[in-house]
């Protein structure tokens, strides 16, 4: 269906990913939004605290980042689309209710503009060391889907995926943004309503007494009853069986938590997003995402100039991750060289997926600034001696 | 999408079942609660407050934490949300500005909503957010097996203070009431009539309500204090309680097998989160201002 047109401000703007980030969320319908100010992430809030009383959204501030994410995940039981905005240490707090939105199959959508870390570590400065946390960072097991744009305008735009993917999928969406990207101004173009598609809640159609809250008919997916509509549901962060009941035992663990887990891995590939240049002939292939892509861009001109067939994957979605496609390039080139703001994270499940026929180079970076572009010419050059 | 609206249970009720029973599930009962425990009394009186009030029961929500009284959202035939440990206050809270319709209730212990979740319960108060909150008072962690609780009378002996509390516990009517709560009161499981009045009289309020009821733990608090069985205990809560309607909060600390001053402390109306928001969206920004609707946000289909 395509959105309300109330949150949409088509034009062409000039705004920087956060405040695109925001514009992407009140595009896509969201209209109750709970966050707590953390640096480099609050200019997404405030600029929704600012739009959304014209809208018919809500914005609060809660009292910390466990109460935001408690928040969103209420609100979005009641069918109004949700998000919180956060960066590291914020993010550390979220953990909790993350997991919990996940067992509950709540679709909601958390971002994080990344900086660096650990503990309050550069606030005001770049980071992409949380990707690991965003896949595991709640206990037990579970999946989740996280995006990463690599400017504001793919702020925008992926914000919309992500509340898509999030209804679609019912889980916590993450979008990955880093601190570059979140302040990054450039030229954001947002289109008509009409043109803008929504993926609405899955609303169940059955009738209240035969409704079962995680009954999935042979689907993936349950269908979703709102609180208020008179289904008198139960819904648990326990383990529960198909009526939302707790059921403490093995078997019952397999079912919900096998599910949790096979409702993303399943449709990897259909959630996976990625783009590719001179993937075609190249010896090395760089792996990227977020604002590193954009340096990555640079060295791989630089590299070809040596002579050197270098391509380029730069991964919109992360998680999950593009296991099929990272095992296809590990087939045909000489190396993949993964550049990332962190020291090694995205970078050991592409060694995973080359399973030891090609090496996987990490191209570390510490933080509080993106690569300089030599140094991953020289890690390419390096993979090929 | 199919819809009841408007449900009133209590003329749904066989002849032959118990009056409570359309409000609970009872396909999970029995419950988990020891013998003696006093939350069963409390979601007795709390069900006989929704049916008196006469609440649309589908517009009513209920919202629990983790603990034993965190089980009370488990056994309630309400949308029931049994959520994680200290967070059911701002759950509700994210339930109640998704659907401001909703009558949102919170029923958790004191381990849940005044130690893990203190910091929640105060800003809820402060903002007078549109919450009915149900404190199920038994001085201790019950669930894990008797740990010392924010609320645990001094000298009192739980399993981590195996030599008598020596930490002052809150005041919990005082600590709401000076965070803003609009309605207070303080009962005994053993109140059976005046609780129930209490939580219809609260259910018809607006703004942040906060309802404790001390209950024994039979199992923990009344064994490791040597008070005899829950029955016991129940029974001197109730006969060591004074009634005390408007009593300073301030003067209402429990100590040790004290006396248990209960009432109503606070019954006052104020706006809510809800009230002072849509007022003053609508000064600063006039015909501009729309706010969310009360069945949610954009809710399309």
């Amino acid at each position: 269906m395509k959105t309300d047109p109330a949150g949409v401000l088509t034009g062409s703007h000039y705004l920087d990913g956060d405040f695109a980030c925001a514009e992407g969320a009140m595009a896509a319908g969201c209209r109750f939004v709970a966050g707590y100010p953390i640096t480099p992430s609050t200019e997404v809030v405030e600029r929704i605290s600012r739009r959304f009383p014209r809208m018919g959204g809500t914005f609060i501030q809660m009292e910390d980042e466990l109460a935001s994410m408690a928040a969103v995940v209420g609100a979005a039981w009641t069918g109004t689309k949700s998000m919180t905005v956060t960066s590291g240490p914020g993010f550390s707090l979220m953990m909790e209710n993350i997991g919990l939105a996940a067992m509950m199959e709540t679709p909601c959508v958390v971002v994080n503009v990344q900086r660096g870390g650990p503990s309050t570590g550069l606030p005001t400065m770049v980071g992409q060391a949380d990707m690991m946390q965003a896949r595991w960072g709640s206990h037990g097991d579970y999946e989740v889907i996280a995006l990463s744009p690599e400017s504001p305008q793919e702020a925008f735009d992926l914000t919309i995926e992500a509340f898509n993917l999030a209804e679609r999928y019912r889980v916590p969406v993450l979008m990955m943004m880093d601190e570059c990207v979140g302040h990054m101004t450039e030229k954001v173009v947002i289109p008509p309503a009409e043109r803008i598609d929504i993926v609405p809640r899955r609303l169940t159609g059955q009738a209240p007494p035969d409704f079962r809250p995680y009954h999935v008919n042979g689907q993936d997916i349950p269908e979703f009853a709102r609180a208020g509509d008179g289904y008198r549901f139960h819904t648990t962060g326990l383990t529960h069986d198909e009526r939302g009941y707790p059921v403490m035992s093995g078997d019952c663990q397999e079912t919900c938590v096998r599910r949790l887990v096979e409702k993303i891995r399943d449709h990897a590939d259909d959630i996976a997003r990625y783009e590719e240049q001179d993937v075609e002939g190249a010896d090395v292939v760089l792996v990227t995402y977020g604002i590193t892509a954009r340096v990555a861009q640079m060295a791989m001109e630089m590299a070809r100039e040596q002579g050197i067939k270098v391509g380029m994957i730069r991964l919109l979605v992360v998680w999950p991750f593009p296991e099929t496609r990272i095992r296809e390039l590990a087939e045909r080139v000489k190396a993949l060289v993964v550049p990332e703001i962190n020291y090694g994270q995205v970078v050991l499940e592409v060694e995973r997926c080359a399973r030891g026929r090609v090496p996987a180079v990490l191209v570390p970076h510490g933080g509080g600034g993106v690569h300089d572009p030599e140094r991953i010419v020289e890690a390419v050059v390096g993979a090929l001696r | 999408m199919s819809t009841v609206t408007d449900a009133r249970v209590e003329d749904t009720i066989p002849e032959d079942e118990h009056p409570i029973a359309p409000f609970l599930r009872m396909d999970r009962i029995p419950h988990i609660w020891c013998p003696t425990c006093g939350i069963g009394t409390v979601v007795k009186c709390f069900a006989s407050a929704l049916q008196e009030s006469g609440v649309d029961v589908n517009k009513v929500s209920i919202v629990s934490g983790i603990g034993c009284t965190g089980r009370v959202a488990g056994y309630m035939k309400l949308d029931a949300f049994h959520s994680t440990h200290g967070r059911a206050i701002p759950f509700a809270t994210g339930l109640k500005l998704g659907r401001p319709e909703l009558l949102v209730t919170v029923f958790s212990g004191d381990g849940d909503l005044a130690g893990i979740g203190g910091n929640h319960f105060i800003h809820a108060a402060r903002r007078r957010m549109d919450l009915l909150v149900v404190l199920v008072n038994n001085f201790i962690y019950g669930m894990t097996g008797g740990q010392n609780a924010p609320t645990t009378p001094l000298t009192a002996r739980s399993s981590t203070m195996p030599y008598g509390n020596f930490e002052p516990p809150f005041n919990l009517p005082h600590l709401a009431a000076s965070s803003g709560a609009t309605y207070v009161a303080r009962w005994t499981c053993l109140h059976i009539r005046r609780l129930t009045r209490s939580f219809k009289e609260a259910i018809g309020r607006r703004g942040f309500r906060f309802i404790e009821v001390i209950a024994p733990c039979s199992t923990l608090y009344a064994r490791l204090n040597k008070l005899g069985t829950g029955f016991d205990l129940m029974r001197f809560y109730h006969d060591n309680s004074e009634i005390r309607h408007g009593a300073p909060t301030s003067e209402v600390d429990i100590d040790f097998q004290g006396r248990i001053i209960c009432g109503k402390f606070v019954d006052q109306q104020k706006p809510t989160f809800l009230d002072l928001m849509h007022d003053h969206y609508g000064k600063m920004l006039g015909d501009k201002y729309v706010p969310m609707p009360p069945e949610g946000g954009w809710i399309h289909e």
